[in-house]
C-alpha cells in the first residue's frame, strides 16, 4: 500500500463520460449512434457536448444509418465515432467491411452486454470479444481496444482515434455495461495526456496505395482538391473497380499488411510480472478489476502470482504474451464468457495448462472465484 | 502556380462509355445529369455522387466528381453524412428502385430530416442486375423470376412516402422526359431533401416478361394513381444548415469537464468498506448512493457504485453495490457487505445471496416487513412511519444510508450534508439526510 502525499483531486464518474471526453479531447468533431442500453448514455452526452466544439452529433433512424453516416462524415474531413452494444454491432456488420474495404478511419465502441439476441440490456458480460474480431465478411484484421478502469477508458479512446487514422481503418473500443456505467472515484491527475489526432491528407492524387504492401496513403477529403472517388468493391488504386486478379489480389495482401505488419504500434498490455510466479492470470476489461485485487491478495498470501492485462485485444499481442509467459506452468484467464479469448491464449501458450474462470449470469467474476482458481 | 478557369466545364462525363443494356433508360436519365451539372456550372470536386449498388449502382464511375459507391440500400446515409460535414457540398444520391426497398427507413428519415440532398431513382420496376427479380416498385401481377405467377404485391408510391414525410421538392416522372435535366436542377438549388422517381424501362429483364413498354409504363403510372409532374415543393430549412444555426449558441463553449471535490473531513476507515441498499427502480436508490460516495470523496475516500436494475424505468428492482475505501481499489462485485439496507419488496427479493454471505459483524437495516429476515449479521428495524414526518418513497434511500453511516461512522455526516447541499434537489435530500440521523440515534 502507498501513501498519497500529492493533494487528491477527486471526481465522481463512469466510463461513458470517459469516453466522451476522450473522443472530443483527440479530435472527434462527428458522432451517431442509435440508442441502446448500456451505450446510450454516450450517446445523450455526445448529442450535448459535441456541438461545442462545432462538431454534429445525430441519433440515426437505426444502427445503419448511424454507422453509414460516420462513413460519409468521415470521407468528408469529420473524426467519426459511433457507439452501439452487442445487437447493434450485428447491424454494423457490413458497413464495418466497408470502412475495411474503404479504408475508412472509424472508432466504434462496442458497450458488451449479456448476448445472444436482446439478451440482456442492463446486464455485463464480455461475449463480443471474438464476434468484434471476426464481425464481418472476409476476415481481415481488425483493431481491438478494451479498457478497464475510467482513466484507461479515455486514453484508449484517444488511442482508438490515433489507429483509425494511422492505419485508416475501423478501430473497436470493446467496453462493457459495468465499465461504461459504474460510477466510481478518479484521481483527475489519473488520466493519461490525450492530444488532438491529426489527419494525414493530402489534396490531389489517388485515393489508395499498397506499394509497399503495409503503405497506408494520406487521407483524401471531399471537397478538398481535385475530385477523388471511394468504392466498397475490389477497386484499383483509384478506387475503380476491378476484378483483375494481380490488383485485387494486392488490395487485399495490403488491408492485411498494413495492420499485421504493424502490431508492435498497436500492442498494449499492462504485465504485472513476478519472478516467483508459476501462474499467470490474463484478463481484460471489467474482469481485470477482480483479476488485479486477487493477485493482490495471492501474494500478501505467499503465492506468487503474475498478472496480465490485454488492453490491445486484437491483433493479439503475442510478442508482450510469449514475454510473460516465461517460466510460467499455468494459465488462469477470468471472462464473462466460457472462454473465448483463453481458446486463444491455448493456442499461443504452448503445453502449458489453460483455465478459465467464467460466467454468463449477469454477475461479475468474484476476487475469491480467481483466488481459488490460482490455489 | 494558379490557373483560372473561365470556360464553363463541357461536361461531368468521362470519356468511357456507359455499360448499360441496349434500351436501358439509365443511359439517358445521367445524360440528363450531366447536362445539369453543366447548366448549374458546378464543380466537380464539390460534387459528391453516392451510388447504391445495382446497374444504378455502376453509374458513378462515368462522371469526374468524386463519388462513394457504398452498400445497398445504405446510400442515404453516407450522402446525409457527407452532408453533415461538409454543408457546401453537393450531395447527389443515384440509386435503383431496389434500394429504396432495402434502404426504406433511410429514405423517409432523409426526407423527414429534410437533410440537403438529391436523390435521383432509376426506378425499373425490377432487379436488373441479379435477375430481374420483384422489387418494392414491380406493378401487381408483374412477372418476374420471384413472382412467376404475378406479382402480389402493391407497388411503392416512393414519391407519396417521401412527400407527405416533409421531403422539399418531388418530381416522378420517366427517362423519356425532354425537360429532365431541368427537373433535376430546379431539385438540387431546392434547399432540402430532394427526391426525383425516374422510371425507365429494363430491357433485359421486365421488358421482356411483361411486354412493357413505354406507353405501357405511362398507362401504369396513371392506373395506379401515380401521376407524373411536379408533385411537392415546400420551403424547408435544410438540416446541416439548421443543425448549426440550432448550436450556434452553444458553440464554442467549453465541453463539461473533470470537477474535483473538495476533500474538508477526515474519514475513520482503515479497510474498504461495503454498503448494499436493495429497493425498487424510481426509488432514487442509485442517487442516494451516489450522494454517500460523494460524501465520502469529500472526506478522502474512494468509491465505486455498481447498479443493478432491470429494463424497465420506473418499476422492478433497483440494487447498488457501494465502496467505500481509504485507498484506491479496483472494480470489484460485492458479494459480502458490510452492511445492507432493505426498502422495498422489489429490494428484498433480491437480498438472499446477500443476507446469507453476511458475518456477525455486519449490519442489516430493513423496514419492520422484513424484521424476520434470516442472516447472521446484526439486524436493526428501520420504521420510516416513527420518524416525524412522512417520507417520500423516493426518500427512502438516502434515510436508509443516512441511518447506516450513523451507526457506522465512515465519515463524518457533515460531508453528507455538503453532498446533499451542493446537488439538485437539495433540500428534499437534506431532510433526508437528518431524518436518516434521527432514526438511527433514537
Amino acid at each position: 500500500m502507498t501513501t498519497t502525499t500529492r493533494p487528491l483531486r477527486r471526481e465522481y464518474v463512469d466510463g461513458a463520460t470517459a469516453i466522451v471526453r476522450g473522443a472530443i479531447d483527440a479530435g472527434c468533431t462527428f458522432f451517431a449512434g442509435y440508442p441502446i442500453t448500456p451505450a446510450s448514455g454516450i450517446l445523450m452526452a455526445m448529442m450535448r457536448e459535441l456541438p461545442k466544439v462545432g462538431g454534429v452529433a445525430m441519433q440515426g433512424e437505426d444502427e445503419i444509418a448511424s454507422i453509414g453516416m460516420c462513413l460519409g462524415a468521415a470521407m468528408a474531413g469529420a473524426k467519426a465515432m459511433t457507439a452501439t452494444s452487442g445487437p447493434g454491432i450485428s447491424l454494423y456488420s457490413e458497413n464495418i467491411g466497408l470502412a475495411i474495404m474503404g479504408e475508412v478511419p472509424l472508432v466504434i465502441v462496442d458497450v458488451q452486454r449479456l448476448g445472444p439476441a436482446t439478451g440482456g440490456a442492463t446486464t455485463v458480460a464480455q461475449g463480443d470479444v471474438q464476434f468484434v474480431r471476426w464481425g464481418t465478411a472476409g476476415g481481415y484484421p481488425m483493431i481491438v481496444l478494451a479498457p478497464s478502469s475510467v482513466p484507461e477508458t479515455y486514453g484508449l479512446t484517444a488511442k482508438a482515434f490515433e489507429l483509425a487514422e494511422r492505419f485508416r481503418c475501423p478501430v473497436f473500443l470493446l467496453t462493457d455495461k459495468e465499465i461504461a456505467m459504474t460510477l466510481s472515484a478518479i484521481d483527475v491527475d489519473e488520466y493519461p495526456e490525450v492530444g488532438v489526432v491529426e489527419r494525414v491528407e493530402k489534396d490531389a492524387g489517388l485515393p489508395y496505395a499498397w506499394e509497399p504492401s503495409d503503405a497506408v496513403e494520406p487521407m483524401r477529403r471531399y471537397g478538398e482538391g481535385d475530385a477523388f472517388r471511394l468504392t466498397g468493391s475490389t477497386h484499383d488504386e483509384g478506387a475503380y473497380i476491378t476484378k483483375n486478379a494481380e490488383t485485387v489480389g494486392a488490395l487485399n495482401q495490403h488491408l492485411i499488411d498494413k495492420i499485421e505488419q504493424h502490431r508492435d504500434e498497436i500492442q498494449m498490455v499492462d504485465a504485472d510480472p513476478d519472478p516467483d510466479a508459476d501462474t499467470l492470470v490474463i484478463s481484460f476489461g471489467v474482469t481485470a478489476g477482480a483479476a488485479r485485487a486477487a493477485i493482490e491478495q495471492l501474494r500478501s498470501d505467499g503465492i506468487p502470482t503474475a498478472g496480465f492485462v490485454v488492453q490491445s485485444l486484437w491483433p493479439i499481442p503475442e510478442a508482450a504474451l510469449a514475454v510473460a509467459l516465461e517460466g510460467i506452468d499455468r494459465v488462469i484467464v477470468p471472462e464473462l464468457n466460457m472462454g473465448l479469448y483463453r481458446r486463444e491464449i491455448e493456442r499461443l501458450a504452448g503445453d502449458r495448462e489453460v483455465l478459465g474462470v467464467n460466467r454468463v449470469d449477469g454477475t461479475l467474476i468474484t476476487v475469491d472465484e480467481i483466488v481459488e482458481a490460482v490455489r | 502556380m494558379s490557373t483560372i478557369t473561365i470556360t464553363p466545364i463541357a461536361t461531368f462525363r468521362t470519356d468511357d462509355p456507359y455499360p448499360f443494356c441496349p434500351g436501358c433508360g439509365h443511359g439517358p436519365i445521367l445524360d440528363r445529369l450531366n447536362e445539369a451539372m453543366i447548366k448549374l456550372d458546378l464543380d466537380p470536386a464539390k460534387v459528391v455522387i453516392v451510388s447504391d449498388i445495382g446497374c444504378s449502382g455502376l453509374s458513378d464511375q462515368y462522371f469526374t466528381t468524386s463519388a462513394f459507391h457504398g452498400l445497398h440500400g445504405r446510400s442515404i446515409t453516407y450522402a446525409t453524412g457527407v452532408k453533415l460535414a461538409n454543408p457546401d457540398l453537393d450531395v447527389i444520391v443515384i440509386m435503383g428502385d431496389g434500394g429504396t426497398g432495402i434502404g426504406g427507413a433511410h429514405l423517409l428519415s432523409a426526407a423527414r430530416r429534410n437533410i440537403g440532398i438529391t436523390v435521383i431513382v432509376m426506378n425499373n420496376l425490377n432487379f436488373g442486375m441479379t435477375g430481374g427479380q420483384h422489387s418494392t416498385t414491380t406493378p401487381e401481377g408483374g412477372v418476374t423470376p420471384t413472382t412467376p405467377h404475378g406479382n402480389l404485391e402493391h407497388p411503392l408510391d416512393i414519391c407519396a412516402t417521401v412527400g407527405v414525410n416533409g421531403a422539399a421538392y418531388v418530381y416522378r416522372g420517366s427517362s423519356f422526359d425532354k425537360d429532365l435535366a431541368d427537373r433535376f436542377v430546379a431539385a438540387m438549388t431546392t434547399p432540402g431533401f430532394a427526391l426525383l422517381d425516374v422510371w425507365d424501362l429494363c430491357t433485359a429483364y421486365y421488358v421482356r416478361s411483361n411486354k412493357f413498354t413505354r406507353a405501357g409504363m405511362e398507362e401504369s403510372m396513371r392506373s395506379w394513381g401515380m401521376e407524373p409532374g411536379l408533385l411537392f415543393e415546400r420551403n424547408v430549412t435544410e438540416y446541416s444548415t439548421g443543425y448549426r444555426a440550432a448550436h450556434a449558441s452553444i458553440a464554442g463553449s467549453p465541453v463539461a469537464g473533470a470537477r474535483p471535490l473538495p476533500v474538508e473531513y477526515a474519514h475513520t476507515l482503515d479497510r474498504p468498506m461495503s454498503l448494499v441498499v436493495a429497493g425498487s427502480a424510481g426509488g432514487k436508490v442509485r442517487s442516494a448512493a451516489k450522494l454517500v460516495a460523494l460524501g465520502g470523496l469529500r472526506s478522502g475516500l474512494w468509491a465505486a457504485q455498481r447498479d443493478d436494475y432491470p429494463v424497465t424505468v420506473k418499476a422492478g428492482h433497483s440494487v447498488t453495490e457501494l465502496w467505500l475505501a481509504p485507498e484506491e481499489m479496483p472494480l470489484t462485485a460485492v458479494s459480502s457487505p458490510d452492511v445492507f439496507a432493505v426498502i422495498s419488496a422489489d429490494g428484498f427479493a433480491k437480498a438472499g445471496p446477500y443476507l446469507s454471505a453476511m458475518s456477525s459483524d455486519g449490519l442489516v437495516l430493513t423496514i419492520p416487513d422484513y424484521a424476520d429476515l434470516v442472516t447472521d449479521a446484526r439486524v436493526v428495524v428501520i420504521d420510516p412511519k416513527s420518524a416525524p414526518k412522512r417520507i417520500p418513497k423516493t426518500s427512502l434511500g438516502l434515510v436508509f444510508l443516512s441511518a447506516a453511516l450513523t451507526l457506522t461512522g465512515p465519515y463524518p455526516m457533515d460531508a453528507l450534508r455538503d453532498a446533499a447541499g451542493a446537488g439538485s434537489f437539495s433540500e428534499v435530500n437534506l431532510e433526508a439526510v437528518e431524518t436518516g440521523i434521527g432514526l438511527a440515534s433514537g
